[in-house]
Protein backbone atom coordinates (compact mmCIF):
# COMPACT_ATOMS: atom_id res chain seq x y z
CA UNK A 1 0.00 0.00 0.00
CA UNK A 2 2.74 2.01 1.07
CA UNK A 3 5.08 1.70 -1.98
CA UNK A 4 2.34 1.65 -4.40
CA UNK A 5 1.30 5.60 -3.36
CA UNK A 6 4.44 6.79 -3.63
CA UNK A 7 5.31 5.15 -6.87
CA UNK A 8 2.54 6.45 -8.13
CA UNK A 9 3.31 9.92 -6.98
CA UNK A 10 6.15 11.13 -7.02
CA UNK A 11 7.79 10.43 -10.56
CA UNK A 12 4.56 11.10 -12.43
CA UNK A 13 3.58 14.47 -10.52
CA UNK A 14 7.72 15.54 -11.75
CA UNK A 15 7.18 14.73 -15.16
CA UNK A 16 3.59 16.78 -15.68
CA UNK A 17 4.92 20.24 -14.39
CA UNK A 18 8.65 21.54 -15.82
CA UNK A 19 10.16 22.26 -12.33
CA UNK A 20 8.13 21.87 -9.02
CA UNK A 21 7.47 24.91 -7.16
CA UNK A 22 8.66 23.04 -3.94
CA UNK A 23 11.30 19.70 -3.79
CA UNK A 24 12.74 18.32 -1.05
CA UNK A 25 15.31 15.35 -2.07
CA UNK A 26 16.09 12.68 0.81
CA UNK A 27 16.43 15.39 3.43
CA UNK A 28 17.79 14.49 6.89
CA UNK A 29 17.77 16.63 9.14
CA UNK A 30 19.70 16.59 12.74
CA UNK A 31 19.50 19.11 15.66
CA UNK A 32 22.56 19.68 17.90
CA UNK A 33 21.09 20.51 21.55
CA UNK A 34 22.54 23.14 23.84
CA UNK A 35 23.83 20.33 25.93
CA UNK A 36 25.33 18.85 22.76
CA UNK A 37 23.25 16.03 21.75
CA UNK A 38 22.10 15.17 18.52
CA UNK A 39 18.55 13.90 17.86
CA UNK A 40 17.17 13.30 14.40
CA UNK A 41 13.98 15.11 13.74
CA UNK A 42 13.40 13.86 9.71
CA UNK A 43 15.05 10.61 8.41
CA UNK A 44 15.60 10.50 4.43
CA UNK A 45 12.54 12.71 3.53
CA UNK A 46 11.53 12.95 0.11
CA UNK A 47 8.62 15.59 -1.17
CA UNK A 48 7.41 17.59 -4.48
CA UNK A 49 4.51 20.37 -4.68
CA UNK A 50 3.74 21.33 -7.85
CA UNK A 51 3.17 24.70 -8.58
CA UNK A 52 -0.84 25.47 -7.29
CA UNK A 53 -0.82 22.87 -5.34
CA UNK A 54 -2.36 21.84 -2.11
CA UNK A 55 -0.95 19.97 -0.05
CA UNK A 56 -1.25 18.64 3.61
CA UNK A 57 1.67 16.88 5.64
CA UNK A 58 -0.04 15.14 8.62
CA UNK A 59 1.81 12.95 11.57
CA UNK A 60 2.01 12.32 15.04
CA UNK A 61 2.93 15.28 17.51
CA UNK A 62 6.25 16.18 17.96
CA UNK A 63 7.24 13.70 14.85
CA UNK A 64 9.35 16.74 13.04
CA UNK A 65 6.18 17.98 10.51
CA UNK A 66 7.39 21.48 11.40
CA UNK A 67 10.46 21.04 10.66
CA UNK A 68 9.86 20.45 6.62
CA UNK A 69 8.44 24.25 6.79
CA UNK A 70 11.68 25.72 8.37
CA UNK A 71 13.30 23.85 5.98
CA UNK A 72 11.44 25.41 2.95
CA UNK A 73 11.51 28.96 4.52
CA UNK A 74 15.90 28.47 4.98
CA UNK A 75 15.43 29.10 8.60
CA UNK A 76 17.23 25.46 8.94
CA UNK A 77 19.50 24.19 6.85
CA UNK A 78 19.35 20.24 6.18
CA UNK A 79 21.94 17.90 7.15
CA UNK A 80 21.65 15.96 3.91
CA UNK A 81 19.94 16.15 1.16
CA UNK A 82 18.59 19.08 -0.69
CA UNK A 83 16.20 21.32 -0.81
CA UNK A 84 14.70 23.29 -3.79
CA UNK A 85 12.30 26.11 -4.17
CA UNK A 86 11.17 27.09 -7.77
CA UNK A 87 13.98 25.00 -9.30
CA UNK A 88 16.55 26.44 -6.98
CA UNK A 89 18.80 25.65 -4.36
CA UNK A 90 17.18 27.63 -1.07
CA UNK A 91 19.67 30.00 0.48
CA UNK A 92 17.90 32.38 2.85
CA UNK A 93 14.38 33.58 3.00
CA UNK A 94 12.73 33.37 -0.47
CA UNK A 95 10.60 36.51 -1.06
CA UNK A 96 8.31 34.51 -2.63
CA UNK A 97 6.97 32.55 0.70
CA UNK A 98 4.54 33.39 2.74
CA UNK A 99 4.37 31.44 6.53
CA UNK A 100 1.01 31.69 8.65
CA UNK A 101 1.63 30.63 12.40
CA UNK A 102 0.93 28.60 15.08
CA UNK A 103 0.99 31.12 17.61
CA UNK A 104 -0.02 34.37 17.20
CA UNK A 105 2.54 36.04 15.48
CA UNK A 106 0.94 39.22 14.77
CA UNK A 107 2.29 42.50 16.35
CA UNK A 108 0.68 43.51 19.39
CA UNK A 109 1.91 47.19 19.26
CA UNK A 110 0.40 47.35 15.65
CA UNK A 111 -2.70 48.41 14.93
CA UNK A 112 -4.56 45.96 12.30
CA UNK A 113 -3.25 48.35 9.31
CA UNK A 114 -0.01 48.29 10.22
CA UNK A 115 -0.07 44.87 10.85
CA UNK A 116 -1.09 43.74 7.75
CA UNK A 117 0.81 47.22 6.10
CA UNK A 118 4.21 45.27 7.52
CA UNK A 119 4.65 42.99 4.26
CA UNK A 120 5.20 45.91 1.79
CA UNK A 121 7.05 47.80 4.02
CA UNK A 122 9.83 46.28 5.03
CA UNK A 123 9.94 45.65 1.15
CA UNK A 124 10.40 49.03 0.90
CA UNK A 125 7.42 50.63 -0.42
CA UNK A 126 5.75 53.89 0.94
CA UNK A 127 3.34 53.98 3.90
CA UNK A 128 0.55 55.60 1.64
CA UNK A 129 0.64 52.49 -0.68
CA UNK A 130 1.10 50.05 1.70
CA UNK A 131 -1.59 51.69 3.95
CA UNK A 132 -3.71 51.05 0.85
CA UNK A 133 -3.16 47.92 -0.22
CA UNK A 134 -3.72 47.07 3.47
CA UNK A 135 -6.86 48.29 3.57
CA UNK A 136 -7.54 46.23 0.48
CA UNK A 137 -6.75 42.75 2.04
CA UNK A 138 -7.91 44.27 5.52
CA UNK A 139 -11.54 44.05 3.85
CA UNK A 140 -10.95 40.99 1.73
CA UNK A 141 -10.55 39.38 5.40
CA UNK A 142 -13.65 40.96 6.21
CA UNK A 143 -11.90 42.93 8.84
CA UNK A 144 -13.05 47.00 7.28
CA UNK A 145 -14.33 48.22 10.35
CA UNK A 146 -11.50 47.26 13.07
CA UNK A 147 -8.14 48.68 10.83
CA UNK A 148 -7.31 50.79 13.97
CA UNK A 149 -8.06 48.17 16.90
CA UNK A 150 -4.96 46.61 18.22
CA UNK A 151 -4.38 42.79 18.28
CA UNK A 152 -5.33 42.18 21.81
CA UNK A 153 -8.93 44.17 21.15
CA UNK A 154 -9.69 41.40 18.36
CA UNK A 155 -11.06 37.22 18.53
CA UNK A 156 -8.82 34.66 18.34
CA UNK A 157 -9.84 34.28 14.59
CA UNK A 158 -10.16 37.44 14.16
CA UNK A 159 -6.13 37.63 14.95
CA UNK A 160 -6.06 34.63 12.68
CA UNK A 161 -7.59 36.66 9.56
CA UNK A 162 -5.18 39.82 10.59
CA UNK A 163 -2.41 36.49 9.95
CA UNK A 164 -3.78 35.75 6.77
CA UNK A 165 -4.13 39.22 5.15
CA UNK A 166 -0.89 40.14 6.37
CA UNK A 167 1.01 37.26 4.47
CA UNK A 168 -1.23 37.54 1.38
CA UNK A 169 -0.65 41.23 1.08
CA UNK A 170 2.74 39.92 -0.59
CA UNK A 171 0.89 37.65 -3.06
CA UNK A 172 3.08 34.78 -1.76
CA UNK A 173 3.52 32.02 -4.94
CA UNK A 174 4.14 29.21 -1.84
CA UNK A 175 2.26 29.53 1.38
CA UNK A 176 3.66 27.48 4.00
CA UNK A 177 0.59 27.18 7.28
CA UNK A 178 2.04 25.37 10.05
CA UNK A 179 -0.70 24.27 12.09
CA UNK A 180 -2.65 27.54 11.50
CA UNK A 181 -5.75 26.90 13.29
CA UNK A 182 -4.93 24.53 15.67
CA UNK A 183 -5.63 27.05 18.47
CA UNK A 184 -8.99 28.06 17.39
CA UNK A 185 -12.86 26.89 18.45
CA UNK A 186 -14.55 24.48 16.04
CA UNK A 187 -17.08 26.60 14.52
CA UNK A 188 -14.23 29.54 13.79
CA UNK A 189 -11.82 27.06 12.30
CA UNK A 190 -13.93 26.19 9.69
CA UNK A 191 -14.99 29.32 8.97
CA UNK A 192 -10.98 29.75 8.85
CA UNK A 193 -10.53 26.88 6.37
CA UNK A 194 -13.31 28.27 4.00
CA UNK A 195 -11.74 31.22 4.49
CA UNK A 196 -8.30 30.29 3.18
CA UNK A 197 -9.84 28.06 0.69
CA UNK A 198 -11.63 31.46 -1.05
CA UNK A 199 -8.42 33.68 -0.99
CA UNK A 200 -5.97 30.39 -2.11
CA UNK A 201 -8.58 29.99 -5.38
CA UNK A 202 -8.40 33.58 -5.86
CA UNK A 203 -4.45 33.50 -5.71
CA UNK A 204 -3.80 30.32 -6.85
CA UNK A 205 -0.01 29.47 -5.17
CA UNK A 206 1.36 26.34 -3.85
CA UNK A 207 0.42 25.33 -0.19
CA UNK A 208 2.11 23.68 2.60
CA UNK A 209 -0.15 22.92 5.47
CA UNK A 210 0.99 20.87 8.40
CA UNK A 211 -1.90 19.83 11.01
CA UNK A 212 -2.19 17.14 13.10
CA UNK A 213 -5.67 17.15 12.25
CA UNK A 214 -6.42 14.53 9.68
CA UNK A 215 -9.90 15.51 8.76
CA UNK A 216 -8.48 19.26 8.07
CA UNK A 217 -5.64 18.03 6.04
CA UNK A 218 -8.26 16.16 3.51
CA UNK A 219 -10.61 18.71 3.17
CA UNK A 220 -8.33 20.83 2.30
CA UNK A 221 -5.91 19.24 0.14
CA UNK A 222 -5.12 17.89 -3.08
CA UNK A 223 -2.77 15.58 -1.60
CA UNK A 224 -1.86 14.31 1.70
CA UNK A 225 1.65 13.62 2.85
CA UNK A 226 1.77 11.02 6.00
CA UNK A 227 4.53 10.98 8.40
CA UNK A 228 6.34 8.06 10.49
CA UNK A 229 7.11 8.55 13.91
CA UNK A 230 10.05 10.46 15.21
CA UNK A 231 12.44 10.45 13.47
CA UNK A 232 9.82 10.81 10.50
CA UNK A 233 10.27 10.17 7.37
CA UNK A 234 7.82 9.40 4.82
CA UNK A 235 5.09 6.78 5.42
CA UNK A 236 2.72 6.85 2.31
CA UNK A 237 0.97 10.02 -0.06
CA UNK A 238 -2.78 9.96 -0.38
CA UNK A 239 -4.49 11.69 -3.29
CA UNK A 240 -7.59 13.28 -2.39
CA UNK A 241 -10.05 13.65 -5.01
CA UNK A 242 -12.82 15.55 -3.97
CA UNK A 243 -14.32 17.99 -6.17
CA UNK A 244 -13.57 21.83 -5.67
CA UNK A 245 -14.70 24.17 -4.75
CA UNK A 246 -14.66 22.47 -1.43
CA UNK A 247 -17.31 23.43 1.45
CA UNK A 248 -16.26 23.36 4.98
CA UNK A 249 -19.56 21.99 6.69
CA UNK A 250 -20.43 20.03 4.33
CA UNK A 251 -17.36 17.83 2.36
CA UNK A 252 -16.51 15.98 5.79
CA UNK A 253 -20.19 14.05 5.70
CA UNK A 254 -19.50 12.80 1.77
CA UNK A 255 -18.94 9.31 1.84
CA UNK A 256 -15.98 9.39 -0.06
CA UNK A 257 -14.37 12.13 2.55
CA UNK A 258 -15.27 9.51 5.07
CA UNK A 259 -14.01 5.95 3.24
CA UNK A 260 -10.42 8.20 2.54
CA UNK A 261 -10.39 9.45 6.27
CA UNK A 262 -10.50 5.78 7.50
CA UNK A 263 -8.26 4.69 5.28
CA UNK A 264 -5.37 7.55 5.84
CA UNK A 265 -6.16 7.07 9.77
CA UNK A 266 -5.62 3.06 9.76
CA UNK A 267 -2.24 4.01 8.68
CA UNK A 268 -1.64 6.95 10.83
CA UNK A 269 -2.97 5.19 13.86
CA UNK A 270 0.15 2.70 13.70
CA UNK A 271 2.49 5.97 14.07
CA UNK A 272 0.64 7.84 16.61
CA UNK A 273 0.47 4.73 18.67
CA UNK A 274 4.50 4.66 18.23
CA UNK A 275 4.74 7.93 19.49
CA UNK B 1 -49.75 38.76 30.18
CA UNK B 2 -50.02 41.82 32.04
CA UNK B 3 -49.08 39.78 35.02
CA UNK B 4 -45.65 38.93 33.07
CA UNK B 5 -45.19 42.73 32.36
CA UNK B 6 -45.79 43.63 35.45
CA UNK B 7 -43.25 41.45 36.98
CA UNK B 8 -40.88 41.36 34.46
CA UNK B 9 -41.07 45.77 35.49
CA UNK B 10 -41.03 44.95 38.48
CA UNK B 11 -37.50 43.01 38.04
CA UNK B 12 -35.82 45.69 36.34
CA UNK B 13 -36.92 47.70 38.80
CA UNK B 14 -35.27 45.53 41.48
CA UNK B 15 -32.59 45.68 39.21
CA UNK B 16 -31.91 49.41 39.13
CA UNK B 17 -32.72 49.58 43.13
CA UNK B 18 -30.10 46.56 43.40
CA UNK B 19 -27.50 48.60 41.35
CA UNK B 20 -28.16 51.87 43.07
CA UNK B 21 -27.33 50.29 46.36
CA UNK B 22 -24.14 48.42 44.65
CA UNK B 23 -22.98 52.00 44.03
CA UNK B 24 -23.79 53.57 47.39
CA UNK B 25 -21.64 51.10 48.49
CA UNK B 26 -18.61 51.16 46.32
CA UNK B 27 -18.79 55.39 46.94
CA UNK B 28 -19.03 54.74 50.63
CA UNK B 29 -16.04 52.40 50.63
CA UNK B 30 -14.16 55.04 48.25
CA UNK B 31 -14.69 57.13 51.45
CA UNK B 32 -13.92 55.02 53.68
CA UNK B 33 -10.21 54.50 52.81
CA UNK B 34 -9.59 57.92 52.16
CA UNK B 35 -11.12 59.22 55.49
CA UNK B 36 -8.50 56.62 57.04
CA UNK B 37 -5.74 58.03 54.91
CA UNK B 38 -6.45 61.40 55.96
CA UNK B 39 -6.69 60.14 59.63
CA UNK B 40 -3.46 58.00 59.87
CA UNK B 41 -1.67 61.03 58.02
CA UNK B 42 -3.19 63.54 60.99
CA UNK B 43 -2.08 60.41 63.66
CA UNK B 44 1.27 60.65 62.71
CA UNK B 45 1.86 64.00 62.19
CA UNK B 46 0.05 65.28 65.07
CA UNK B 47 1.89 62.54 67.25
CA UNK B 48 5.10 63.50 66.35
CA UNK B 49 4.27 67.51 66.88
CA UNK B 50 2.56 66.56 70.33
CA UNK B 51 5.05 64.42 70.98
CA UNK B 52 8.22 66.65 70.20
CA UNK B 53 5.74 69.37 72.31
CA UNK B 54 5.36 67.50 75.48
CA UNK B 55 9.07 66.44 75.53
CA UNK B 56 8.78 62.39 74.69
CA UNK B 57 10.52 63.08 71.63
CA UNK B 58 13.70 65.35 71.47
CA UNK B 59 12.99 68.17 68.68
CA UNK B 60 16.43 68.38 68.46
CA UNK B 61 17.30 65.17 67.21
CA UNK B 62 13.96 64.47 65.69
CA UNK B 63 12.77 67.43 64.79
CA UNK B 64 8.83 68.35 64.34
CA UNK B 65 6.70 69.08 61.74
CA UNK B 66 5.73 72.57 62.73
CA UNK B 67 9.20 73.51 62.48
CA UNK B 68 10.20 71.35 59.19
CA UNK B 69 7.39 73.31 57.32
CA UNK B 70 9.19 76.42 59.03
CA UNK B 71 12.49 75.56 57.54
CA UNK B 72 10.86 75.03 53.91
CA UNK B 73 8.98 78.08 54.55
CA UNK B 74 12.16 79.93 55.50
CA UNK B 75 13.99 78.88 52.91
CA UNK B 76 11.79 79.33 49.89
CA UNK B 77 11.29 83.29 51.49
CA UNK B 78 14.83 83.97 52.19
CA UNK B 79 16.66 81.49 50.51
CA UNK B 80 19.49 78.83 51.63
CA UNK B 81 22.64 79.42 52.83
CA UNK B 82 23.74 78.66 49.55
CA UNK B 83 21.35 80.61 47.71
CA UNK B 84 17.99 80.82 46.69
CA UNK B 85 16.44 76.96 47.38
CA UNK B 86 14.80 77.08 43.51
CA UNK B 87 18.51 77.17 42.00
CA UNK B 88 19.18 74.03 44.44
CA UNK B 89 16.34 72.05 43.57
CA UNK B 90 17.11 73.12 39.69
CA UNK B 91 21.09 71.96 39.68
CA UNK B 92 20.11 68.70 41.40
CA UNK B 93 17.49 67.95 39.10
CA UNK B 94 19.60 69.27 36.04
CA UNK B 95 22.46 66.67 37.37
CA UNK B 96 19.64 64.11 37.96
CA UNK B 97 18.27 64.13 34.92
CA UNK B 98 21.57 64.38 32.53
CA UNK B 99 22.36 61.29 34.72
CA UNK B 100 19.27 59.71 33.81
CA UNK B 101 19.45 60.71 29.90
CA UNK B 102 22.92 59.10 29.33
CA UNK B 103 22.21 56.04 31.53
CA UNK B 104 19.16 55.11 30.41
CA UNK B 105 20.15 55.96 26.76
CA UNK B 106 23.76 53.75 27.12
CA UNK B 107 21.91 50.98 29.11
CA UNK B 108 19.16 50.54 26.44
CA UNK B 109 21.47 50.72 23.40
CA UNK B 110 24.07 48.29 25.12
CA UNK B 111 21.21 46.19 25.90
CA UNK B 112 20.34 45.68 22.67
CA UNK B 113 23.38 45.25 21.78
CA UNK B 114 24.48 42.51 23.60
CA UNK B 115 21.14 41.19 23.70
CA UNK B 116 21.01 40.87 20.03
CA UNK B 117 24.73 38.90 19.67
CA UNK B 118 24.62 35.43 21.03
CA UNK B 119 28.69 35.31 21.56
CA UNK B 120 28.82 38.84 23.47
CA UNK B 121 25.94 37.86 25.87
CA UNK B 122 27.76 34.98 26.95
CA UNK B 123 31.05 36.95 27.21
CA UNK B 124 29.97 40.03 29.05
CA UNK B 125 27.10 38.49 31.29
CA UNK B 126 29.47 37.69 34.06
CA UNK B 127 31.22 40.96 34.11
CA UNK B 128 27.90 42.23 34.24
CA UNK B 129 26.17 40.59 36.92
CA UNK B 130 29.63 41.41 38.45
CA UNK B 131 29.58 44.96 38.42
CA UNK B 132 25.74 44.98 39.50
CA UNK B 133 26.17 43.54 42.73
CA UNK B 134 28.63 45.90 43.59
CA UNK B 135 27.66 48.85 45.54
CA UNK B 136 28.28 51.48 42.65
CA UNK B 137 27.60 54.23 45.52
CA UNK B 138 30.72 53.81 46.41
CA UNK B 139 32.42 55.35 43.25
CA UNK B 140 31.00 58.43 44.21
CA UNK B 141 34.23 59.11 45.90
CA UNK B 142 36.60 58.29 42.68
CA UNK B 143 33.89 60.71 40.71
CA UNK B 144 34.58 63.87 43.11
CA UNK B 145 38.27 63.45 42.87
CA UNK B 146 38.54 62.71 39.29
CA UNK B 147 35.89 65.02 37.95
CA UNK B 148 35.75 67.45 41.45
CA UNK B 149 33.63 69.28 43.14
CA UNK B 150 31.29 70.83 39.76
CA UNK B 151 28.04 68.87 38.54
CA UNK B 152 29.92 66.53 36.12
CA UNK B 153 30.98 64.18 39.20
CA UNK B 154 27.07 63.82 40.18
CA UNK B 155 26.52 63.29 36.50
CA UNK B 156 28.68 60.51 36.24
CA UNK B 157 27.57 58.56 39.60
CA UNK B 158 24.03 59.15 38.16
CA UNK B 159 25.20 57.46 35.04
CA UNK B 160 26.95 54.44 36.67
CA UNK B 161 23.42 54.27 39.18
CA UNK B 162 21.17 54.39 36.09
CA UNK B 163 22.78 52.49 33.53
CA UNK B 164 22.86 49.10 35.02
CA UNK B 165 19.56 48.86 35.85
CA UNK B 166 18.54 49.84 32.26
CA UNK B 167 20.79 47.41 30.96
CA UNK B 168 19.36 44.51 32.55
CA UNK B 169 16.25 45.22 31.56
CA UNK B 170 16.53 46.32 28.36
CA UNK B 171 18.48 43.29 27.51
CA UNK B 172 16.05 40.94 29.27
CA UNK B 173 13.35 42.01 27.06
CA UNK B 174 15.72 41.56 23.79
CA UNK B 175 16.20 38.12 24.92
CA UNK B 176 12.11 37.70 25.57
CA UNK B 177 11.56 38.93 22.08
CA UNK B 178 8.90 36.07 20.56
CA UNK B 179 11.04 34.28 17.77
CA UNK B 180 7.94 33.50 15.91
CA UNK B 181 7.59 37.04 15.70
CA UNK B 182 10.76 37.79 14.49
CA UNK B 183 10.49 34.57 12.26
CA UNK B 184 7.46 36.03 10.58
CA UNK B 185 9.11 39.52 10.59
CA UNK B 186 11.96 38.09 8.93
CA UNK B 187 9.90 35.83 6.34
CA UNK B 188 7.54 39.11 5.56
CA UNK B 189 10.42 40.73 4.47
CA UNK B 190 12.67 42.55 7.12
CA UNK B 191 16.04 43.24 7.15
CA UNK B 192 17.90 42.45 10.52
CA UNK B 193 17.84 46.06 11.06
CA UNK B 194 14.35 45.73 10.85
CA UNK B 195 13.79 43.37 13.01
CA UNK B 196 15.21 45.32 15.54
CA UNK B 197 13.56 48.65 15.47
CA UNK B 198 9.95 46.49 14.58
CA UNK B 199 9.93 43.74 16.75
CA UNK B 200 12.92 43.48 18.88
CA UNK B 201 12.72 47.43 20.55
CA UNK B 202 9.02 46.97 21.22
CA UNK B 203 8.90 44.04 22.73
CA UNK B 204 11.56 45.25 24.51
CA UNK B 205 9.53 48.19 25.36
CA UNK B 206 7.64 47.11 28.38
CA UNK B 207 10.80 45.82 30.23
CA UNK B 208 12.61 49.04 29.50
CA UNK B 209 10.19 51.40 30.64
CA UNK B 210 9.55 49.48 33.68
CA UNK B 211 13.06 49.93 34.36
CA UNK B 212 13.01 53.65 34.05
CA UNK B 213 10.50 54.21 37.08
CA UNK B 214 13.25 52.14 39.37
CA UNK B 215 16.11 54.14 37.40
CA UNK B 216 15.29 57.56 37.97
CA UNK B 217 15.19 57.16 41.58
CA UNK B 218 18.56 55.68 41.26
CA UNK B 219 19.35 58.47 39.61
CA UNK B 220 17.96 61.16 41.97
CA UNK B 221 20.29 59.18 44.84
CA UNK B 222 23.21 59.11 42.65
CA UNK B 223 22.97 62.74 42.35
CA UNK B 224 22.52 63.59 45.68
CA UNK B 225 24.91 61.31 47.43
CA UNK B 226 27.60 63.35 44.69
CA UNK B 227 26.84 66.47 45.89
CA UNK B 228 26.63 65.33 49.88
CA UNK B 229 30.21 63.83 49.17
CA UNK B 230 31.59 67.14 48.05
CA UNK B 231 29.97 69.67 46.24
CA UNK B 232 29.25 73.65 46.11
CA UNK B 233 25.73 73.22 45.38
CA UNK B 234 22.49 71.62 45.21
CA UNK B 235 20.03 69.47 47.62
CA UNK B 236 22.86 66.95 48.51
CA UNK B 237 24.86 69.92 49.78
CA UNK B 238 21.87 71.31 51.88
CA UNK B 239 21.34 68.41 53.47
CA UNK B 240 25.11 67.92 54.47
CA UNK B 241 25.16 71.35 55.83
CA UNK B 242 21.81 70.81 57.87
CA UNK B 243 23.71 67.85 59.64
CA UNK B 244 27.01 69.80 60.04
CA UNK B 245 25.44 72.46 62.00
CA UNK B 246 22.35 69.89 63.74
CA UNK B 247 19.78 71.09 62.31
CA UNK B 248 17.34 68.14 61.95
CA UNK B 249 14.56 70.19 60.61
CA UNK B 250 17.16 70.96 57.39
CA UNK B 251 17.38 67.29 56.92
CA UNK B 252 13.90 66.66 56.82
CA UNK B 253 13.09 69.91 54.82
CA UNK B 254 15.60 68.74 51.73
CA UNK B 255 13.72 64.85 52.14
CA UNK B 256 11.09 66.15 51.65
CA UNK B 257 11.80 68.92 48.85
CA UNK B 258 13.34 65.71 47.70
CA UNK B 259 10.11 63.52 47.71
CA UNK B 260 8.29 66.07 45.84
CA UNK B 261 10.95 66.47 42.94
CA UNK B 262 10.89 61.96 43.12
CA UNK B 263 6.98 61.73 42.75
CA UNK B 264 6.54 64.48 40.01
CA UNK B 265 9.25 62.93 37.63
CA UNK B 266 7.47 59.22 38.38
CA UNK B 267 3.93 61.09 37.31
CA UNK B 268 5.54 62.39 34.19
CA UNK B 269 7.34 58.83 33.56
CA UNK B 270 3.61 57.41 33.78
CA UNK B 271 1.94 59.66 31.78
CA UNK B 272 5.33 58.70 28.50
CA UNK B 273 4.43 54.92 29.74
CA UNK B 274 0.70 55.20 28.56
CA UNK B 275 1.60 56.83 25.63
CA UNK B 276 4.03 53.99 24.44
CA UNK B 277 1.90 50.99 25.90
CA UNK B 278 -1.06 51.91 24.85
CA UNK B 279 -1.41 48.92 22.40
CA UNK B 280 -1.24 46.54 25.79
CA UNK B 281 -4.25 45.14 27.07
CA UNK B 282 -5.38 47.27 30.00
CA UNK B 283 -3.84 45.80 33.08
CA UNK B 284 -6.33 43.98 35.70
Amino acid sequence: MNAIHQQAFTPAGQAAQATPAIELRNVSCRFITADGRATVALRDFSMSVARGEFVAVVGPTGCGKSTTLSLITGLLKPTLGEVRVMGQPVNGIDPRIGFVFQNDAVFPWRSVRDNVAAGPMFRGQSKEQAHALADEWIRRVGLDKFGDHYPHQLSGGMRKRVALAQTFINSPEILLMDEPFSALDMQTRTLMQDELLRLWSAHSGSVVFVTHDLEEAIALADKVYVLTARPATLKSVYPIDLPRPRVMEEVRYEQRFIDTSRRIWADLREEVHIA
Amino acid sequence: MTQAQASHSAATMDIAAVEAEARRKIRARKQLVIGLRIAILVIVLGGWEGGARLGWIDPFFFSQPSAIVAQIVEWMVEGTSQGPLWTQVLVTLEETVLGFLIGSVAGVIAGIILGRNKLLSDVFSLYIQIANSIPRVVLGSIFVIAFGLGMASKVALAVVMVFFVVFANAFQGVREADRYMIANAQILGASPRQVTMAVVIPSALSWILASLHVSFGFALVGAVVGEFLGSKQGIGLLISTAQGAFNASGVFAAMIVLAVVALAADWLLHALERRLLKWRPQAF
